[in-house]
């Protein structure tokens, strides 16, 4: 008893200091005034060069904006946020960088250290990186190689001016400006983000995967990121999140809209390792995010999978509108909370074609004082003959001061749709970790291994080179979990 | 050698074994019998280290070293091994990982080099072969969906691809067929070496026809109350528990 006391000990004084993203860059930053009003959104336009429609666009979202109200039905607590109190705007200072040779030094170490090279020579072979630092976009690698195949990939700003017919036509249309208090926010500030093309017929030759990084004090980051598939196309796409570790909340309130045509697929990856905040819960990302994507052709498919270890708040719904005809929608999630961190999350399916089908399986985490919600809708309209969905839910608690919940919502106003829902919750047995043990494993890669057990069906999902980094970073997120 | 002197321990409020004093020499295997409640999963449990289990008084030494103050890891990198009479379930976690993971950990601990995923497996199809098992014993979950046979034969794998220089046996034989009791005694038997001991805790003589002790002892009422050669399970068969603890 008493070695195991301990052993936890020395665990919780290592896992004070295990978030290793938790640096800060030393970097000349031009930042706009605190505080959010319609000079500082005519600011953010002007500073892109953005066209008259956008500026009119963001404007509408800001005075939506302002008759709205944070959403409080979730199942989290916070101190009140002060918009006013916060930047809305933060970037390395100087012209933008044109090539990769311009890019400061300080930040592609910043990125190294990450391990997120973005030389093309020593990038991950396979795989085109985006990489957002506060408010901008710093580098785009693979760019001609995926041009040649006809996929467009790069920040969102370059888009409105290299390709504003495609942005007009489809920004916001996935998740309207008004849809709700945090999209409406990003609508008005929006900086930075990725935005893929991907043409009629093509498979996109190489993973696509952006990285997000929050640098700058009590500044807010507002990606939007913007995916298109045409007829027949397909992509995987993955985002990585980190942040320094800071006193203060930081937030982040991004929007992602995914729009796939027919017979198109897209499998969108998220890997979310904000920050978390400290163990008394200090500190830490406030993370609401709203992506959805639109299965808008016959048989299109998109698919959701996320791996949510970080952040002090976590409340996200990627969802699938499934309006084509026999198009699928996937949710694989594994949310883990730890010390005092809070996530609500879950999916929304929209089931309105004939014959679509959609799939939901979530794995909730909870450790230490955390609280995890799985939230989720299942909708089935009238017209959506032979419309099924299976649902699986299941929770996994460690210790006995968390909370695991679920709460799914299920609406079918369709005779002929078939809607399955299983839940279940459980706890690490003592007699697993000491079976475990008894072979030779650690209390904490006992945990490491019966949690990545938990989640294999989810995990399975991930692309291969990010599968192993996101079972490591489930291990890690756990240190000082159990004793 | 594992020396166990006057071990008393209790679960809660419960005195479980009231001072059993015990030698097992390498090189040896110890058969512990016993009628039921007498403290034999207990003692399994706590020369293994497991949670709950608090030792009032006495010690156990392994080859000099004083294992009760050691994590269950510990005493499995010190090479200590608990064939368990309930194998657990590992959902999820594929077997050939569980294992590589625990002969990798105490590889580390041991100071020795650790094994990649290509020689693990070379180990451990050698392994399967010589036990007579499938290979996709390795591909399945532990022990999820097994059956009772296969759950202890899959403890006799890991015990193999370990090496544990001190194996306990906690009533490995409950529920086998006579078939898979044999791979069970091949398994253990295979292992007999100078550097080798085991405690085999069983309830019958039965596997003590296939594993051949050199010491049998009684454990009744948390005492060890008889000692002797083979010969003793059969007498005991004959004869039953009754009026042991008198002895």
């Amino acid at each position: 008893m008493s070695a195991s006391i301990e052993t936890r000990d020395t665990v919780e004084a290592l896992a004070a200091d295990k978030y290793k993203y938790g640096f800060t860059t030393d970097i000349a930053m031009e930042e706009f005034p605190k505080g959010l009003n319609e000079d500082i959104v005519r600011l953010i336009s002007a500073k892109k060069n953005e066209p008259e429609w956008l500026l009119a666009w963001r404007l509408k979202a800001f005075t939506l904006w302002q008759k709205l109200e944070e959403p409080v039905w979730a199942h989290i607590k916070h101190p009140p946020i002060v918009y006013n109190e916060l930047y809305y705007y933060a970037a390395p200072s100087g012209p933008a960088p044109k090539s990769l040779d311009e890019v400061d030094p300080e930040l592609l170490n910043m990125y190294e250290k990450l391990g997120i090279p973005l030389s093309e020579r020593a990038a991950l072979a396979g795989v085109a990186v985006d990489a957002v630092f506060d408010s901008v976009s710093v580098a785009t690698t693979f760019r001609e190689t995926l041009a040649k195949s006809g996929v467009i990939f790069c920040p969102i700003s370059e888009a409105v001016r290299e390709h504003p017919e495609l942005v007009r036509k489809y920004l916001g249309s996935v998740v309207p400006i008004g849809d709700n208090f945090f999209a409406a926010l990003n609508s008005a500030v929006f900086s930075d983000g990725s935005f893929v093309y991907i043409p009629k017929g093509v498979r996109c030759p190489m993973e696509l995967s952006t990285y997000f990084r929050i640098n700058a004090r009590n500044t807010g980051q507002f990606e939007r990121t913007l995916i298109i598939a045409e007829e027949g196309a397909s992509v995987s796409y993955l985002e990585g999140c980190t942040a320094p570790q800071r006193d203060e909340n930081q937030l982040h309130a991004a929007v992602v809209e995914l729009v796939a045509l027919d017979d198109a697929k897209i499998k969108y990856s998220t890997v979310q390792n904000w920050y978390p905040g400290d163990a008394d819960g200090k500190g830490g990302i406030y993370n609401f995010v709203t992506k959805r994507g639109a299965c808008r052709g016959r048989n299109s498919k998109i698919s959701w999978t996320q791996v949510e270890t970080g952040s002090a708040i976590t409340w996200k719904y990627p969802s699938c509108v499934l309006q084509g005809d026999g198009s699928v929608g996937e949710f694989y999630s594994v949310a883990l909370t730890h010390n005092h961190q809070q996530a609500d999350t879950g999916t929304k399916m929209i089931h309105i074609g004939k014959n679509t089908t959609s799939t939901i399986i979530s794995k909730g985490i909870s450790a230490g004082h955390s609280n995890n919600t799985y939230r989720g809708l299942v909708k089935i309209l009238p017209q959506a003959s032979g419309a099924r969905n299976y649902t699986q839910c299941d929770s996994l608690l460690i210790g006995d001061q968390c909370g695991a919940h679920t709460v799914p919502y299920i609406e079918s106003r369709n005779a002929s749709a078939k809607v399955e829902h299983e839940a279940t919750t459980s706890k690490i047995a003592e007699d697993q970790l000491f079976y475990c043990r008894s072979r030779g494993l650690s209390e904490e890669d006992a945990v490491g291994l019966i949690v990545n057990g938990f989640c294999k069906d989810v995990l399975k999902e991930l692309p291969m080179e990010f599968a192993v980094e996101a079972q490591k970073l489930l291990a890690v997120s756990l240190e000082g979990s159990v004793g | 050698m594992l020396e166990i002197k006057n071990l008393s321990a209790r679960i809660g409020d419960k005195e479980i074994l009231r001072g059993v004093t015990l030698s097992v020499p390498d090189g040896e295997i110890h058969a512990i019998m016993g009628p039921n409640g007498a403290g034999k999963s207990t003692l399994s449990y706590v020369l293994s280290g497991r949670d709950g289990y608090e030792v009032t008084g006495g010690e156990a030494i392994y080859n000099g070293q004083d294992i009760l103050a050691l994590t269950p890891e510990a005493r499995a990198a010190a090479g200590i091994f608990l064939a368990f009479q309930y194998p657990v379930e590992l959902p999820g976690v594929g077997n050939a990982n569980f294992m590589r993971t625990a002969l990798n950990a105490v590889k580390r601990a041991r100071g020795e080099a650790e094994l990649d995923a290509v020689a693990f497996l070379k180990l451990a199809r050698a392994a399967l072969k010589k036990l007579s098992m499938q290979d996709d014993m390795l591909k399945r979950n532990v022990n999820v969906g097994f059956s009772g046979g296969e759950k202890k034969r899959n403890e006799v794998l890991q015990m193999a691809l370990l090496q544990p220089g001190l194996a306990i046996l906690d009533e490995t034989d409950s529920g086998l067929d006579i078939d898979a009791l044999k791979i069970v005694a091949e398994g253990v038997n295979a292992l007999r070496s100078e550097t080798f001991s085991a405690l085999v805790i069983t309830h019958y003589q039965r596997l003590l026809d296939y594993i051949v002790p050199d010491k049998v002892h009684v454990l009744a009422a948390g005492k060890i109350v008889r000692s002797g050669g083979p010969e003793l399970a059969l007498e005991l068969e004959a004869r039953g528990y009754a009026g042991l603890e008198a002895a």
